[in-house]
């Protein structure tokens, strides 16, 4: 393959995730959950979404973080891995996930910044652990045989159809 | 290489508009969303300063489609062009899977142009990517303004081989914006074929 992978997520993975992160919406009394990969693509989400456009927060998200590495790092830190944002109504919550995802939570007055903090501690452990199978898994598929079906088998017509209209 | 989602039956793919401040990226970027019909796009970001000059970023998501079952999503991105908004073009590359190179045809540009060419290359290879071998298309923009360069002088510069699709716009008119981002979306769709 000639880049970089980014991300291939099979089903079983996706649903650990999802999984892990509808628990954390109930343990922490969360409003809502994403992961979202460093270069903004939206992973999972669990909670209220109703109103939320989440391909936009994905993005805004990943610059955010890069931003503030970009800081961190003039600042002789590595990264900053948490991160919060305090609103009139609504709270966020970001942390760093396995070096590359990152964990938005958002909450309101039914949770408190202590009880989600402790919380997504012990939920990015099992995330953590998660991702490092997904990027193992990806790197496989490319060390390997290359995506395969169906994907082998996109052809010009079907990227034409898709911009036919 | 995109981010598939074999549960949620995605194909997610970040596309990047590079070139020096003002060549019209963020206008490819306008001329897409406004004649993408409304079910296909999301909504687009503009951190932008006060004189309209991109400071971060501009963000267009759209959906186009399926393919073989897949939901095809594409995530267009324009960097800042100023010199000193460096670092803000670093991340935006992170994890990109095509490049748009739109180039300013005028004449006052031309070093503008190379330069920028040049950072494009640099700032890959920081994060391990050759553009050779990143699904990468060219457009001549500015095309209507009377001091417009020669194709072909701009060509030998940006295109020596001319391995690369090219394409003249004018994306104030909408002309070429669509055949550019059409011929990038194909390459990087295509590379999802290959394997090792
Ligand atoms: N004449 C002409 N002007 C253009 C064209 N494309 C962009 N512009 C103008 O160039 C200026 C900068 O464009 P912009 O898209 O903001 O540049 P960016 O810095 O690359 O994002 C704006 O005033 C645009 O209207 C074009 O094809 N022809
Ligand atoms: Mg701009």
């Amino acid at each position: 393959m000639s880049l970089t992978p980014q991300l291939v997520l099979f089903e079983e993975d996706h649903k650990k995730i999802v999984a892990v992160a509808e628990r954390l919406v109930s343990e922490a009394n969360a409003k809502a959950i994403f992961l979202v990969d460093k270069n903004g693509q939206l992973i999972a989400e669990a909670g209220e979404l109703k109103g939320i456009d989440t391909t936009s927060l994905a993005s805004l998200v990943a610059g955010n973080i890069a931003a503030t590495g970009g800081l961190a790092k003039i600042l002789g830190e590595e990264e900053f891995p948490i991160h919060f944002h305090q609103g009139a109504r609504d709270s966020l919550h970001i942390t760093l996930v396995a070096q590359r995802i990152i964990l938005v939570v958002i909450f309101d007055e039914r949770s408190s910044l202590g009880l989600v903090r402790l919380r997504v501690k012990k939920a990015s452990q099992r995330l953590a652990e998660i991702f490092e199978q997904v990027f193992k898994k990806t790197a496989a598929v490319f060390d390997e045989k290359g995506l395969g079906a169906p994907f082998a088998e996109i052809s010009e017509q079907d990227i034409d159809n898709l911009f036919s209209d | 290489m995109a981010f598939i989602n074999y549960s949620a039956r995605e194909i997610n793919c970040k596309l990047v508009y590079y070139g020096p401040g003002l060549c019209g990226k963020t206008t490819n970027l306008k001329f897409i969303y406004e004649k993408i019909a409304e079910s296909a796009k999301g909504k687009m970001i503009s951190l932008a300063t006060e004189s309209e000059r991109t400071l971060f970023f501009d963000f267009l998501p759209l959906s186009l489609g399926e393919i073989r079952g897949y939901k095809t999503r594409f995530h267009l991105y324009t960097v800042p062009g100023q010199v000193f908004y460096d670092a803000s073009r670093k991340l935006i590359l992170k994890g990109v899977d095509g490049v748009v190179f739109v180039a300013d045809s005028q004449e006052e540009r031309y070093e503008a142009n190379l330069e920028s060419m040049d950072n494009l290359v640099g700032n890959l290879r920081e994060q391990g990517l050759e553009l050779e071998r990143l699904p990468c298309v060219i457009q001549y923009n500015k095309r209507d303004l009377p001091n417009a360069m020669p194709v072909d002088e701009l060509r030998a510069e940006l295109n020596p081989q001319g391995k690369r699709h090219d394409f003249e716009a004018s994306a104030s008119s909408g002309k070429g914006v669509f055949e550019t981002l059409k011929a990038l979306a194909k390459l990087v769709l295509l590379d999802l074929r290959r394997s090792k």
